[in-house]
């Protein structure tokens, strides 16, 4: 047993480090609910303002094109990045040889790269091909990434051999072994996995402020950057889009919190 | 994808096969969103002229980067960053998984869901969030009146920005690098610690002995993945100081894009720099690795 001072200090640096985790979010409701003049006064308490602030700001911006935007890149992203990552990482690890392990590392390499180098050379060659502001030119980066791959990998170590080896004297094929065995069987990994990738693909901003550059391609983090635009800035209106463009995060997240702490379990071990 | 009609291969070969065919559309497209232009940039980087005339220049970018005073004052802010920020956020992200790890701990699920809460927030919204906290009329200057101190003109000084922009990478990055150790602590079997208890080690022996050397891969792939995040760090310099004081906050990544979107696009040289951040980062990771894999 802990003494009792212990067991305080320990509960009390819990709860003051998850206020302080939360308070900014519960700001930003508040803030949300608010008139801009009592957000600046410091009003903490939930208001009355929300179909002011948010009248103002489908008068501002085109909030649903940027919903729908960024709903519909972020599901078929979400979509074919697991698809590609799970058989890849799949693929190195069940049937791995010398060829396959050395691909592997070579992979990992490209880890390192960062964002900001390849931005501009991407750009260029999508403006060659003529795919500048579309979602294909949005997407092809981030479908295929080695830290899925890896973490694909690693969990397909623990899928038992003797699945595979059953399967295959049953008569299915490779690929059905793949869909119908080790994919519902590795449930927590791809939830783990969709909620990092949906919320990367949701909050990405950097790659399309450089390659979508109409107003018909908006997308929910840039709708946000727009809102800080004018001289005077509307703090409940810049608010409530922020919490807009937060919920879907945060929805997935609560949905997929469990298997997505499985999921993690399994890729470190 | 049977490959009954590929006669002459022995079972196992066509199993290797069907292992490249499962992983050849990711490496190609790693190859052609990673690589190519990885090389690319190179190329480009050894060139030099506006917009899309650019002619070959040897090395000219890369002597001009060491003249640059923009370039000096972002690598200094990136690095501050990285000091400071990376080992208080993993030091805290693991004491706070060590204390939730404990077994007697009471409302576990509710402090973690918190602590990694910040995480389901974009980083331009976080970015927004911490900007109106710490605006000159905003709610900390509101407190700090409410105390009768005078408020502090946070994105006037360059230092007090900087304390801002770490500030918010610590609350938005500490929950989820805590989740990382978390996991890791799972799979460490708890009568490790009850043997250490009953030996008579203090807390503090039991996290420097035990806790730390055996999430040693743990800690060592969040130490990479934080400081190549803190190396590319762009969104938070953008829109949450949008690099000012003058370009006191502005990070490397932001002066890259600056450089090629903003003003009269210069492309040779902002590749030249986003090389240098290459060999950066390398660097670092090559560091860490050999840190990591020394005892």
């Amino acid at each position: 047993m802990m003494s009792k001072g212990k067991k305080f200090f320990m509960y009390a640096f819990l709860t003051i480090f998850s206020l302080l985790s939360i308070f900014p979010l519960y700001y930003m409701f508040c803030a949300a609910t608010n008139k801009s003049i009592d957000v600046i006064a410091g009003k903490l308490i939930p208001g009355t303002y929300l179909i002011e602030n948010y009248k103002s700001l489908i008068a501002n911006q085109n909030l649903g094109l940027a919903l729908w935007n960024s709903f519909r890149n972020s599901f078929i992203l979400t979509v074919l990045c697991l698809l590609v990552c799970s058989i890849a990482g799949y693929g190195f690890e069940i049937y791995h040889d010398k060829g396959k392990d050395a691909v592997f590392t070579v992979l990992l390499t490209a880890m390192m790269i960062p964002f900001a180098a390849v931005m501009i050379p991407m750009f260029r060659m999508f403006s060659s091909l003529n795919m500048v502001n579309t979602m294909a030119a949005f997407m092809l980066p981030s479908i295929s990434t080695p830290f899925m791959i890896m973490m694909f990998r690693q969990a397909s170590r623990s899928f038992p051999h003797d699945i595979i080896e059953a399967a295959r004297i049953d008569g299915l094929s490779e690929l059905a072994i793949f869909f119908r065995m080790f994919f519902p069987t590795m449930r927590s990994t791809y939830a783990a996995a969709m909620t990092i990738v949906f919320m990367n693909a949701w909050n990405n901003y950097l790659w399309p402020k450089v390659i979508l550059m109409t107003n018909e391609s908006i997308t929910m983090p840039m709708l946000v950057a727009n809102l800080l635009g004018g001289y005077t800035v509307d703090y409940g209106m810049l608010m409530l889009g922020v919490f807009i463009c937060t919920i879907p995060t945060a929805i997935v997240f609560f949905c997929l919190q469990k298997s997505f702490a499985e999921g993690i379990t399994g890729a470190v071990k | 994808m049977s490959g009954s009609s590929k006669k002459g291969l022995t079972l196992q070969e066509k199993h290797g096969l069907t292992g490249w065919v499962f992983l050849t559309p990711a490496v190609l497209l790693i190859c052609w969103t990673s690589f190519y232009p990885m090389i690319q940039a190179f190329i480009l980087s050894l060139k030099t002229g506006m917009g899309v005339n650019l002619s070959f220049s040897g090395f000219s970018n890369y002597t001009r980067i060491l003249k640059d005073p923009t370039f000096k004052q972002t690598l200094f802010n990136t690095f501050f960053y990285l000091i400071i920020q990376v080992p208080v956020m993993l030091v805290l992200a693991l004491i706070l998984a060590s204390l939730l790890n404990n077994k007697q701990l009471r409302f576990k699920g509710l402090f973690r869901t918190c602590i990694f809460l910040p995480c389901a927030t974009s980083l331009v919204s976080y970015a927004m969030i911490f900007r109106s906290l710490f605006a000159n009329d905003g709610f900390v200057n509101t407190v700090l009146r409410g105390f009768g101190m005078n408020p502090i003109m946070w994105f006037a000084n360059a230092w007090t920005a900087r304390a801002v922009i770490i500030i918010a990478l610590i609350w938005r990055w500490t929950g989820y690098n805590m989740v990382f150790y978390l996991s890791g602590l799972q799979n460490i079997e708890y009568s490790v610690y009850e043997a250490a208890r009953i030996d008579g080690a203090s807390p503090l022996q039991t996290f420097f002995k035990i806790t730390v050397p055996l999430l040693k891969p743990t800690i060592l792939l969040t130490t990479i993945t934080s400081t190549n995040g803190t190396l590319q760090l762009f969104d938070e310099s953008l829109n949450l100081t949008n690099g000012g004081p003058g370009k006191s906050t502005m990070t490397m990544s932001h002066y890259i894009y600056n450089t090629s979107f903003v003003q009269s696009p210069n492309f040779g040289y902002a590749a030249a720099m986003s090389i240098i951040i290459l060999i950066l980062v390398a660097i670092l990771a090559i560091l860490q690795m050999k840190v990591g894999d020394e005892r």
